[in-house]
C-alpha cells in the first residue's frame, strides 16, 4: 500500500505558508537594499581607491563569494554574539547577514555597470560644467541603474530563494512554515510540494515583472 | 585555540565527505547536463519544451527546499535512499538545471557556419559535434562551469541539515562539544574559502586565456 497524498491539513494551515512567503519577500527586499547601497558605496570607492583599498574590497567580495551562505548564517548568527557584546535577534541577524552577502556580488555588478556608462556621456557633462558630484549623481549613476537592471533583478531572484537558509536559524519565513507544519501534521510530501509551488510561481511572477520594468528602462544601444 | 586543535581530525573527515559529495555531484551534473544540453539544442520541439519547463522550474526552487522535497518525497515514491544520496541527488539534480544552461550559451555562441561547414565535407551529426562543436564550445563552457563547482561545493554545505557529516556538520559537532562558535566557523569559512577560491581564480585564468576567441 503506498503513500495517501491528502492536503487537508496543509490547507488548515496555510497561514503559515502564506504568513511566511509574505516575510521571505520582505527578508529579500530589506537585504537587496541594504545590498544595494553597499554595493554601490563600495563601487564607487573601488573605482577612485588606491591599491588598499582596492584590496580591502576585493577581500569582502571574495571571502563572501567563496563561503557557503549557510555557514555565514551560522557564523553571524551564532559566532559573533560570543565576541562582541550586541544582541540580535534571528531575523536581525538573517537581514545582516543576507544584504553582506548580497553586497558583495552587487559591487561587481555595480563595478562593471560604471564602466559601461559610455565616455561621452560623462565628457558631455564636464563640457556644460558639471562637477565631478554632479557628473556622478546626474550622469554615472541613473545610466549604470538602467544598465545593470537586469543583473540586479537576477540577484533579488536568487536572494528570494537564500531566504529559505533562514529557516535553520528558525526565522519564520516559508520554509520554516513548512517544517512547522510538518511537525504538526507529518504530511510531509504534501507540506513541501505546495511550498515548491509557492516558491517558484512567486518567483517567476517577480521575474516577469521585473522583465517588464527592464524593458521600460531599457538603454538604446 | 585548543577547540581549534583539536577539532582538526573531526573537520577532515567532514572536508572529505564535503569533496565527496561535490565530486559526485559535478560527474553525475556535468553528463547528465550536457546530455540534456544538447536535447535543449538540437532535440524536436516537445523534447526541447520539456527540459525547458522541467530545467526552469528547476533553478526556480531554493536548493534546501530541492532537497527536503527529495529526501522527504523519495520514500512516498517508494524509493527509500539514506541521507547522504537524497542530498546528492538533490544537488544532481540542480546542478544538471544549470549545466544545461552553461552548454546551451556555450554551443549557441559558436557561430552556424562551423556547423554547415561540416555538413558540407561530409561529418554525420555526431561527428560535426565530436570534431566540430565541442572543441569549439568547451573553451567558453569551463570557466562558468567552474564557478558552478564553486556553488556546487558551497550547496553541498545543506547536506548538513540532513545529518551528513560534512565539513559543516563536523563544524557544527565540535562546537556542540566545545563551546567555541566563532574561531571553529572561521576556521571553516576558511577551509571552504581555500577550495572555492582556487576554482574561481582558475576559472578567472582561463577565461582570460580564451578570450583571444572573438570571432
Amino acid at each position: 500500500m503506498g503513500y495517501q497524498l491528502s492536503f487537508t491539513q496543509i490547507w488548515a494551515n496555510f497561514d503559515k505558508l502564506s504568513g511566511g512567503l509574505l516575510l521571505s519577500l520582505e527578508l529579500a527586499l530589506i537585504s537587496i537594499a541594504i545590498g544595494a547601497l553597499i554595493g554601490l558605496v563600495l563601487a564607487i570607492w573601488y573605482v577612485s581607491a588606491g591599491r588598499i583599498g582596492r584590496t580591502l574590497i576585493s577581500a569582502y567580495v571574495e571571502f563572501i563569494r567563496n563561503v557557503p551562505l549557510l555557514l555565514l548564517v551560522y557564523l553571524v548568527f551564532y559566532g559573533l554574539p560570543t565576541a562582541v557584546n550586541i544582541a540580535y535577534s534571528a531575523p536581525v541577524s538573517f537581514v545582516a547577514t543576507l544584504s553582506l552577502y548580497a553586497g558583495a556580488y552587487l559591487v561587481e555588478v555595480f563595478r562593471s555597470g560604471l564602466d559601461a556608462v559610455p565616455k561621452g556621456l560623462m565628457d558631455a557633462g564636464k563640457a556644460m560644467g558639471l562637477t565631478p558630484w554632479q557628473r556622478l549623481i546626474y550622469v554615472r549613476l541613473p545610466t549604470m541603474t538602467r544598465i545593470t537592471l537586469p543583473a540586479l533583478s537576477n540577484t533579488f531572484i536568487s536572494l528570494f530563494k537564500d531566504t529559505s537558509i533562514a529557516s535553520v536559524i528558525a526565522v519564520p519565513e516559508l520554509t520554516y512554515g513548512a517544517q512547522w507544519i510538518n511537525n504538526k501534521t507529518f504530511r510531509i510530501v504534501e507540506v513541501y510540494a505546495v511550498t515548491t509551488v509557492l516558491y517558484v510561481v512567486t518567483g517567476y511572477v517577480i521575474l516577469f515583472g521585473l522583465r517588464l520594468l527592464e524593458r521600460r528602462f531599457r538603454v538604446e544601444r | 585555540m585548543d577547540a581549534v586543535l583539536y577539532s582538526i581530525p573531526y573537520l577532515l573527515d567532514g572536508l572529505g565527505i564535503t569533496i565527496l559529495v561535490s565530486l559526485i555531484v559535478v560527474a553525475l551534473s556535468l553528463i547528465i547536463g550536457v546530455i540534456l544540453g544538447v536535447g535543449i539544442i538540437y532535440g524536436p520541439l516537445p523534447l526541447r519544451l520539456l527540459i525547458r519547463l522541467i530545467g526552469d522550474g528547476i533553478r526556480g526552487i531554493p536548493i534546501l527546499v530541492l532537497i527536503f522535497l527529495v529526501y522527504y518525497g523519495m520514500p512516498a515514491l517508494g524509493l527509500n535512499l539514506s541521507s547522504f544520496w537524497s542530498a546528492v541527488t538533490a544537488l544532481t539534480i540542480f546542478k544538471s538545471a544549470h549545466v544545461i544552461e552553461y552548454v546551451r550559451g556555450a554551443v549557441l555562441s559558436i557561430p552556424r557556419g562551423q556547423m554547415e561547414a561540416g555538413m558540407s565535407i561530409g561529418l554525420v551529426f555526431r561527428e560535426r559535434l565530436r570534431f566540430v562543436i565541442f572543441p569549439q564550445a568547451v573553451r567558453r563552457f569551463l570557466p562558468p562551469w567552474l564557478n558552478g563547482v564553486t556553488d556546487a561545493v558551497k550547496g553541498s554545505a545543506l547536506v548538513s541539515l540532513l545529518g551528513v557529516v560534512d565539513l559543516m556538520h563536523a563544524i557544527n559537532q565540535v562546537i556542540g562539544r566545545t563551546y567555541e562558535p566563532l574561531p571553529l566557523y572561521i576556521l571553516g569559512a576558511l577551509l571552504y574559502f581555500a577550495i572555492n577560491y582556487s576554482l574561481s581564480t582558475l576559472s578567472k585564468v582561463l577565461e582570460r586565456r580564451y578570450s583571444y576567441i572573438r570571432e
